[in-house]
């Protein structure tokens, strides 16, 4: 599917090559095209189309250099109006209050649990002393899971396997890390559904109880067009402080970031490239822009035209 | 009521105050299919089909749009000659029916494994579950409880084992007792994890070392929130192995499942099961005809 996209976009550079100017009617296909690749990298339609308006009229205001191919001025634009588009500067993870509390919120299978390791992890590398607590009490082993996590980077565990309230087990965690000096309290959640009233009620209370200085929305790479929706509701709900985006580790173009960047207008403050717990890293909105495009090929064509 | 925006309520909206199918509605048509994770290739197949209609039948009204998008989304999915399955008969031949369950990582595998052996089990039949996911944290624990929960036995070696010697247990197991269906559980991996795709292959051949017809059906599990990657995940998994079916999962998050759609028309894999939830009961056989139903549901 993708390998079309070269192809097409070559296409449509041919049609810029050699008129030094760029026009309302050389810009147009080049711009749908642009708009195809974005939707085909899961961006949200709505958001492509506004994104690709834009770009053409940046395109339309500017001068071609000698040096530059028409084409090349709209992939650098494009380029440059992503990376906008998804913040330009890094923005660090909040960890204020004794001890502070670090929310994790997301849908099903998200990476949620994974996260909350590694995030222990990097902390306690920080030289901080780190309270991991199970509040998934839905899903089969997932106490186990992060035990099992907790013990691998040596971080304690709080849970209460028999205990069916997530909000009581909370709030005994968080009197347990007072007592025990526990500085920063990271809380694993069950995966929900945004649709799902009752669930997101659940998270609604865990929020507005412990008053996380962080509360963070996990959210998988490869999700499609919803996504805009799903962190919409849940960014109504707990209004969250910054996103994670996981699973980059694959080939997937990422799009959804641009989407729920620009709709709930929070910062991607990590990402997940991986399933073993030191596969975490900085968001580089450069970066993402360019694997949203697919900029490898779109470069790489743009120097052989 | 878990459900948001169908297809029908999107389609309503955009035939607001016009008679006819004209430029403007095949538009707003182009974006509610892209919208649902159709895909674009998909979306450009169906509009070109409608397009043809509408010139060829002259004057469509936008009231008939809605039957005509569901036509055409019916023969999308009848092309790709998906024969709707009724229930949970297995052919008699072959006994233990093995079943591989294939996936990127938290589709939802382990969940939709509970699930099946559930219905089989209320079908009459025996099973056995083989936990060889040995990688993810407590991925063992999680498929036991499971077992636990519909009361099937699990057959593992615990964490860090070898899966594929787990996979020939859980075979050998099955015919030794005379189990019906032995389902095996395997570890999620990116399709662009080489080593891990590999493993697959030796997961089959050392079941093949006992039946050699098994695996008898490699299910590859698909997260219907999943946008155009889906795509490519059924590509990939298929030039590994023979993916002979698909799970769509989580589709009671959204009311999309446009994912369906477009993968039917690109891959030529039926889809054999929807999960819908996160208890026991909530998988279903897929039925084409109650899936475009559901997708143009009035609210
Ligand atoms: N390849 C890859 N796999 C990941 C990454 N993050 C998590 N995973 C895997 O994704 C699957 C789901 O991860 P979990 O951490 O269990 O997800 P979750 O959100 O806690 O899931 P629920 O609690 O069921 O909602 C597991 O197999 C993880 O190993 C990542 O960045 N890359
Ligand atoms: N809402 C909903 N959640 C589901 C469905 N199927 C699975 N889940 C949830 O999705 C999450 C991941 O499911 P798993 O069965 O652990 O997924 P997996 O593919 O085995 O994950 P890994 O083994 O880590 O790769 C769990 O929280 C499940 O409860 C479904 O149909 N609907
Ligand atoms: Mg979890
Ligand atoms: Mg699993």
């Amino acid at each position: 599917m993708f390998d079309n996209l070269s192809v097409k976009l070559d296409r449509a550079f041919k049609t810029l090559k050699g008129t030094g100017k760029i026009t309302e009617i050389n810009v147009a296909s080049t711009a749908k095209e642009i708009r195809r690749a974005l939707i085909d990298a899961d961006v949200n339609y709505k958001v492509a189309k506004e994104v690709t308006d834009k770009i053409r009229n940046e395109a339309l205001g500017r001068d071609v250099l000698i040096s530059v191919s028409p084409g090349q001025l709209l992939v650098k634009i494009t380029q440059e109006e992503l990376t906008k588009l998804m913040g330009g500067t890094k923005v660090d993870i909040n960890l204020t209050g004794d001890p502070a509390v670090v929310l994790i919120s997301g849908l099903q299978g998200s990476g949620k649990t994974t996260f909350t390791g590694k995030l222990g992890a990097a902390l306690k590398k920080q030289g901080r002393q780190v309270l991991l607590v199970a509040c998934d009490i839905y899903r089969p082993a997932a106490i186990d899971q992060l035990k099992v996590l907790g013990e691998q980077i040596g971080v304690e565990v709080y849970a209460e396997p028999e205990n069916k309230n997530a909000l009581e087990i909370a709030n005994n965690a968080i009197a347990y890390a007072k007592k025990s000096g526990k500085k920063t309290v990271i809380v694993d959640t069950a995966g929900r559904l945004a649709v799902d009233e009752q669930m997101m009620n659940e998270i609604e209370e865990l929020k507005t109880a412990l008053k996380p200085s962080e509360t963070l929305f996990v959210v998988d790479s490869m999700t499609g067009q919803d996504a805009v929706n799903t962190a919409k509701t849940f960014d109504e709900r707990l209004n969250f402080d910054g996103v994670v985006l996981t699973k980059l580790d694959g080939d997937t173009r990422g799009g959804a970031a641009i989407s729920i960047r620009h709709v709930v207008n929070k910062p991607i403050k990590f990402i997940s490239t991986g399933e073993k717990m030191e596969n975490l890293d900085v968001f580089h909105p450069d970066r993402m822009a360019q694997r949203i495009l697919g900029m490898g090929d779109v470069i790489s064509l743009v120097e052989r035209a | 009521q878990k459900s948001s925006e169908t297809i029908f309520s999107k389609l309503s909206k955009a035939v607001v105050g016009k008679s006819t199918v004209d430029e403007e509605v095949l538009d707003e048509l182009e974006e509610i299919l892209i919208t649902s994770d159709v895909g674009v290739d998909t979306t450009i197949k169906i509009i070109n089909r409608i397009e043809d209609r509408v010139a060829r039948d002259k004057y469509v009204n936008t009231q008939e749009l809605d039957k005509l998008l569901r036509e055409e989304i019916i023969n999308l999915l009848a092309e790709n000659n998906t024969q709707d399955l009724l229930d949970f008969e297995l052919p008699a031949d072959k006994k233990p029916y093995v079943i591989m369950v294939v996936g990127v990582n938290g589709v939802g595998k382990t969940t939709t494994i509970g699930k099946l052996a559930s219905l089989f089990k209320n079908a009459g039949k025996s099973v056995v579950l083989g936990a060889a996911d040995t990688f993810r944290a407590a991925a063992v624990d999680q498929l036991i409880l499971w077992g636990k929960r519909v009361d099937v036995p699990v057959v593992s070696h615990g964490m860090n084992t070898d899966p594929a010697s787990v996979a020939f247990d859980a075979v050998k197991q099955a015919v030794d007792q005379k189990v019906d269906v032995v389902i095996i559980d395997t570890a999620g991996r990116l399709h662009t994890k080489v080593n891990l795709m590999n493993e697959l292959g030796k997961i089959k051949r050392v079941m093949q070392k006992f039946i050699p017809d098994a695996p008898h059906e490699i299910l590859l599990v698909l997260d219907g929130s999943t946008g155009q990657n889906a795509f490519i995940q059924a590509k990939e998994f298929s030039k590994v192995t023979e993916i002979s079916a698909l799970a769509v999962t989580k589709l009671d998050g959204t009311a999309k499942g446009g994912v369906v759609i477009g993968i039917s028309d690109q891959m030529k894999i039926p889809v054999k099961y929807i999960g819908v939830g996160e208890k026991m009961t909530d998988l279903q056989l897929f039925n084409r005809k109650e899936f475009v139903d559901s997708l143009f549901k009035k609210k």
